[in-house]
């Protein structure tokens, strides 16, 4: 039985504990941060306007869930929430590759061409990644992490089936759906290990409790994602591509840059300035 | 000394019930069942919040409404407002009394332990009448789905079950 942390007080006077929860906070707050900017670039592209009220939704919760993992980082002492989101260095940022991939070619304000498939299935292997961890989270040594995941799970619930619907939907209709659904699951594959990386104090996660082990998570996704794409007659690619560069190292491709500057443009011209 | 406190937190709840969320305004937020405790201690007060959707941007609103509000008791000098973590706000949190002043405001009150599922039934505000259908989980705002009645042929909204 691990040690449980109930405050943030409590947290603070064990270094070593402070050192790995941080970690795996900031990788908890730059996922939902990263790919809720890039659900943000769908606003008035989805197909419909439904989905453009759904999407736009699942994003708004998205981005609510990242700020409440910067509110506990403030409270751990890492300084104001807005600033831990925004005024960090690129190379600071921890989120998985996969959050931060481009929608497509072009750019929102000017000649998307953004595909839908992929939006379709890299944001459900990121949901379905994302109840695995929360699953386990529910768990955690640190208490106000384990109320937080349990607060967030809630409302994810529907962001997962939301996915569901589009995959069944899809997968039933044309040839064309089904290639492109396939289409976009390869290229998801590519990136999707960057998803399980706990990075470099990965093992110290799991040791002081905080979190399950990758392979853990790994399983309880492949239990979910499998039945479904297959269930719905999709291909399951199998293993997984092994992880070039990690981006809970700092390490991010150069679209990454061009989407976080755009991200903090507005809060960094008066970071004092009131909402 | 201890019965004026007493009623100072009391004057506290009266104001509280007169502030509302600013996107349903006919229901407080004693009534969505957001506030968890009321702290007076001298003159200065604590209002403990839960959070619907961290997402939600009233939120930021509602705490400065709360601020106003209770600032106008006589002998408050400092209102201070924080959400809480726990207690998780659910829909079951909203009181009977808000569930009939949803219906007033056209929104359906969310069904009651509501188990997660992908789809849930829901009676008309308008007419009562349960055949209605589901045309959006996701509304205009986090914490509503929009329907359509095929009794009366309204469109309406409803508290999403958490």
């Amino acid at each position: 039985m691990t040690k449980s942390y109930q405050t943030p007080e409590e947290a603070k006077q064990d270094q070593a504990y402070l050192e790995v929860l941080s970690e795996l906070i900031y990788q908890l707050a730059d996922d939902d941060l990263v790919i809720s900017h890039r659900g943000s670039e769908w606003l008035g592209l989805a197909p419909h306007i439904e989905e453009d009220v759904a999407f736009s939704s699942i994003t708004q919760d998205t981005m609510g869930h990242a700020a409440m993992y910067y509110q506990m980082l403030e409270e751990l002492g890492f300084g104001k929430a807005d600033d831990i989101a925004y005024l960090r260095k690129p190379e600071e940022y921890r989120n998985a590759l996969l959050t931060e991939r481009p929608n497509g070619k072009g750019h929102y304000k000017e000649d998307p061409d953004y595909d839908w498939g992929y939006a379709i299935i890299r944001n459900y292997a990121y949901e379905v990644f994302k109840k695995a961890r929360l699953d386990s989270l529910e768990k955690s040594s640190y208490v106000p992490l384990a109320q937080t995941a349990q607060k967030i799970k809630r409302e994810q619930f529907y962001h997962l089936y939301h996915w569901e619907v589009w995959i069944d939907q899809l997968a039933h209709s044309t040839e064309e759906a089904q290639k492109r659904l396939n289409a976009a699951i390869k290229k998801t594959w590519d990136d999707l290990e960057s998803l399980f990386d706990l990075g470099a104090k990965g093992e110290a996660m799991v040791q002081f409790g905080l979190v399950e082990a990758s392979d853990v998570l790994k399983q309880s996704f492949i239990n979910r994602f499998q039945a479904k794409i297959e269930g719905a007659g999709l291909e399951w690619p199998g293993v997984f591509v092994p992880l070039e560069v990690s981006g809970r190292e700092g390490k991010h491709t150069p679209e990454f840059f061009a989407a976080l500057n755009e991200l903090n443009e507005v809060y960094k011209l008066d970071p004092q300035a009131k909402w | 000394m201890q019965e004026a406190l007493l009623s100072r937190e009391q004057q506290v709840w009266e104001k509280l019930q007169l502030v509302t969320d600013p996107e349903i305004t006919s229901v407080n937020l004693i009534e969505m069942g957001m506030v968890e405790k009321v702290i007076v201690e001298g003159n200065q007060v604590e209002v403990q919040l839960i959070p619907t959707y961290i997402g939600c941007p009233a939120l930021n609103m509602m705490e400065e409404d709360v601020i106003e509000a209770v600032s106008q008791v006589q002998g408050v000098d400092e209102v201070k407002v924080s959400f809480l973590r726990t207690p998780i706000w659910t829909s079951d949190r909203i009181t009977a009394e808000g569930r009939e002043k949803l219906k007033e405001f056209g929104i359906a009150p969310p069904p009651l332990a509501p188990k997660q599922e992908g789809i849930w039934e829901i009676e008309c505000p308008y007419c009562n009448s349960p055949k209605t259908v589901m045309n959006n989980i996701f509304g205009p705002t986090a914490c509503r789905s929009i329907f359509y009645c095929n009794s009366c042929k309204n469109p309406f909204e409803a508290i999403k079950p958490v």
